[in-house]
């Protein structure tokens, strides 16, 4: 009896309550592909910040170069006299990767002694320049130049110098090469930039390293790990020897990061300290904290500890990315969120409003079953049931649309690229490298280190990329659906339908019987 | 049985009051046949909603077996109205989205009866006022004089002690109408149940054995089986049912 009425008096007003129904349905549809959508920017706002950022690390902190001893390298090509012209030369420079000043390792221990902090570890970011060339002479208009640049301890406008320098001074017999290398902490594999998590590839050549870098064996020491980029370029693999500041290893194999900072060589940190004579320092510390939720209470605390140092986190590099994704993820959130609300909204409103009218048309049925025994709540039950079946249609409905939008949002939006502005995060090459032509100039010194503040919050490995001042990425843009979202979509749509049903049915076991009983119409 | 003490029902109009009841004291034995006959607006509907327990009174008493009906909350009525009281409308007041049999079973869905039986019980009733071969109609296929029958059927089909009709002839022919009364008489000889019937035509009202008339909010009862004493109450009231007797 109950589903029977039910049912007819659906069909008797169908197009009330497909009505309904179909507000019901669009508002679900809405909130699944605004939600699918949003977690498919955050998706790929994770693929980005992962990429950028390396997994497993929740916290990084450094310290920015000041001015003074610490803060880059001084080069000169200038031959101490011009005897030496003709004479070829060769250097090497081994340095704190830019921007980037040490920290003492015992800091690293204070971190990991912190409340909320689940491990730390320290690493030594260095940039390897080697520099082959042969005097040429013809210091002439050159010389100027580089001899202002020369003996300035903090070199700040070395790019003017540089810049001036090459076109005047005969550019031939530089060679120059770069490399990074990082500096692992052995003791500490589960942490850092060689952490399981991060590594795309070769994870059983980096299990062995940490192995065998631990070990007391003096030739073991000396092992290394290569980039797979940096491996393909110099075609190295396991065996080959790589030299670094004049130190030979020897290559365990090669492997791969998610990070796009990884280092193009991974040594012990022991090695890469005694290499630049910073013994017991490192100026990268990778952090892990125990929970996500405590990852900013730890960042506080951490400040607090450390006042000098940098503390950066995922989110804070969230806020630094740019590009359609960025534009996709406020759409996401502010637009699609309004959207979506406004027309569950619209749809809750329009169904109460149908209900009560069905209500008001049914006076004198509903006195008339009052009339014959029948209790309010029963009346109030098929009320009910009558708009939760709008609601579960909806629903249902509602579902079907969300896929269709998801999918066709994905395909609308197309690839996203993203961009990690320069804003704070040290991707700005020093200035002096910028023009990479320059070198060619009888003298002048580059890479003069940070200017001040220019790397204010920049972190070890970003700093690496020295290429581009922005750094992009290009994604493909997902949308993924999951049984979660629908449930609560869908529940969205029954909660309104009830609480239409539970409005209506309210007035009608309000309902006097004798006056639905008089009313004729 | 009915017992009305000093029963008034006072409505609000206006800025002032309307009497619909007045003072009403009245007994009914169970099982009496008794019509109800008064002027348009002079309360016959509303004396059906007190006995019916569809409205309460304003001051006053209605006891039913007992039960001070005026004393009872809403939840309780219900429940009363169930088992014990059969209404037919002038207007029938058949659900419009339910055919026939599911019209009468409608009656029976508070009472707690199992599907099969109150199916079995809907089509034996229907069958009782001459429609076992309309169980499937809906309210819009059928006629006005058919619709009242499926009413009555819904009345009578959980074997109430009290039926009440509200002018149940008021929108149908005069054949028909003799009809209906003489299937509601019928029921309520074999089942001797207590039947109140409201009615416009003195014709119908005489057949009962007692009428009540009901002026003004004033009811005054009528003995329709004394010839000599035509008219009791006041004198508007009964003046046209005066007219064909004296041959
Ligand atoms: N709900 C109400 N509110 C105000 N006045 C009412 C209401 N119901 C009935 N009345 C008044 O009570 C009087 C009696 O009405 P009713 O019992 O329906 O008369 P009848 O059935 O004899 O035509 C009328 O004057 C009517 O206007
Ligand atoms: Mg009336």
């Amino acid at each position: 009896m109950y589903f029977r009425y039910l049912g007819r008096e659906l069909r008797r007003r169908a197009r009330s309550a497909a009505l309904v129904a179909i507000g019901l349905a669009l508002g679900v549809g809405l909130v699944i592909t605004v939600t699918s959508y949003a977690a498919g920017v955050k998706a790929a706002q994770g693929q980005v910040l992962s990429s950028l950022y390396g997994v497993g690390t929740d916290l990084t902190v450094t310290k920015a170069a000041t001015a003074g001893p610490g803060g880059g390298f001084r080069f000169s090509g200038t031959p101490s006299s011009s005897a030496q012209a003709g004479q070829s030369f060769a250097q090497d420079h081994l340095t704190s990767a830019a921007g980037l000043t040490t920290i003492s390792a015992s800091d690293v221990t204070s971190i990991s002694k912190l409340k909320g902090v689940a491990g730390a570890t320290g690493a030594l970011a260095l940039n390897s320049v080697h520099i082959t060339g042969t005097f040429t002479g013809g210091f002439g208009p050159g010389a100027s130049a580089s001899a202002k640049a020369t003996p300035t301890p903090t070199p700040t406008p070395t790019a003017t110098a540089t810049a001036s320098a090459s076109p005047s001074a005969s550019s031939s017999g530089f060679g120059i090469s770069t490399f990074s290398v990082d500096g692992i902490d052995p003791t500490e594999p589960g942490l850092g930039l060689l952490s399981g998590p991060n590594i795309a590839s070769g994870a059983s050549v980096v299990g062995e390293w940490f192995t065998d870098v631990q070990s007391s064996n003096a030739s073991d020491q000396t092992l290394a790990l290569v980039s797979s980029a940096y491996a393909k370029q110099n075609s190295l693999k396991a065996g080959s020897t790589v030299t670094i500041s004049s130190t030979s290893f020897t290559v365990l194999g090669v492997v791969s990061v998610t990070e796009t900072d990884g280092a193009d060589i991974y040594i012990s940190l022991s090695e890469a300290q005694s290499l630049t004579g910073d013994t017991g320092d490192v100026n990268t510390i990778y952090v892990t904290a125990d929970t996500s939720n405590g990852i900013s209470t730890v960042q506080t605390e951490i400040q607090k500890a450390l006042p000098s140092v940098t503390v950066t986190s995922a989110s804070d590099e969230a806020s630094n990315i740019s590009g359609s994704l960025s534009t996709a993820s406020n759409l996401a959130n502010s637009l699609g969120l309004g959207l979506s609300i406004a027309v569950l909204a619209a749809a809750f409103v329009l169904a109460v409003l149908l209900t009560i009218a069905s209500v008001t048309r049914r006076v004198r049925e509903f006195g008339t079953l009052k009339a014959i025994g029948w209790h309010s709540r029963r009346i109030v039950g098929q009320v009910m049931g009558e708009t939760l079946v709008q609601g579960i249609i909806g629903g249902a409905v509602g579902i079907g649309l969300g896929v269709i939008g998801a999918f066709a949002v994905t395909k609308i939006s197309g690839p996203l690229t993203a961009t990690v502005g320069a804003t704070g995060l040290g991707s700005s090459a020093p200035s002096g490298f910028g023009g990479g032509g320059g070198f060619g100039g009888g003298g002048g010194g580059f890479f003069g280190g940070a200017s001040p503040g220019a790397f204010s919050s920049a972190r070890s490995g970003f700093a690496r990329t020295f290429a581009a001042s922005n750094h992009s990425v290009t994604l493909h843009m997902t949308a993924p659906l999951s049984l979660e979202v629908f449930g609560v979509a869908a529940g969205l749509a029954i909660v309104g339908a009830i609480i239409a049903g539970a409005i209506g049915g309210w007035r009608a076991a309000r309902l006097q019987p004798a006056v639905a009983l008089r009313r004729v119409e | 049985m009915y017992e009305l003490k000093k029963l008034s029902r006072v409505y609000p109009k206006g800025r002032g009051k309307v009497a619909a009841l007045s003072g009403v004291d009245l007994e009914i034995p169970d099982g009496e046949f008794i019509t109800v006959q008064g002027l348009t607006g002079h309360g016959k509907t509303t004396f059906l909603l007190m006995l019916g327990a569809l409205d309460k009174p304003t001051s006053g008493k209605i006891i039913f077996d007992g039960k001070d009906l005026g004393a009872m909350p809403e939840s309780q009525l219900v429940d009363v109205r169930a088992q014990n009281f059969g209404f037919i409308f002038q207007n029938y007041n058949l659900l419009p989205t339910l055919n026939a049999e599911e019209n009468v079973e409608a009656a029976l869905v508070p009472l707690g009866i199992p599907t099969a039986e109150r199916r079995a019980r809907s089509i034996a009733a229907l069958t009782e006022v001459g429609l076992g071969d309309r169980v499937g109609h809906f309210p819009s296929e059928m006629s006005g004089g058919e619709q009242q029958r499926v009413a009555i059927a819904r009345a009578l089909v959980k074997e109430p002690k009290v039926i009440l009709a509200d002018e149940p002839t008021g929108n149908l022919d005069e054949v028909t109408s003799l009809e209906i009364v003489a299937l509601m008489e019928k029921l309520w000889k074999q089942r001797g149940m207590t039947l109140v019937l409201v009615t416009h035509d003195t014709k119908v009202a005489r057949r009962a054995p007692r009428t009540a008339v009901i002026t003004k909010g004033k009811l005054t009862m009528r003995d329709n089986r004394a010839p000599k004493v035509i008219t009791q109450g006041p004198p508007g009231a009964a003046k046209p049912a005066g007219a064909p007797k004296p041959a």
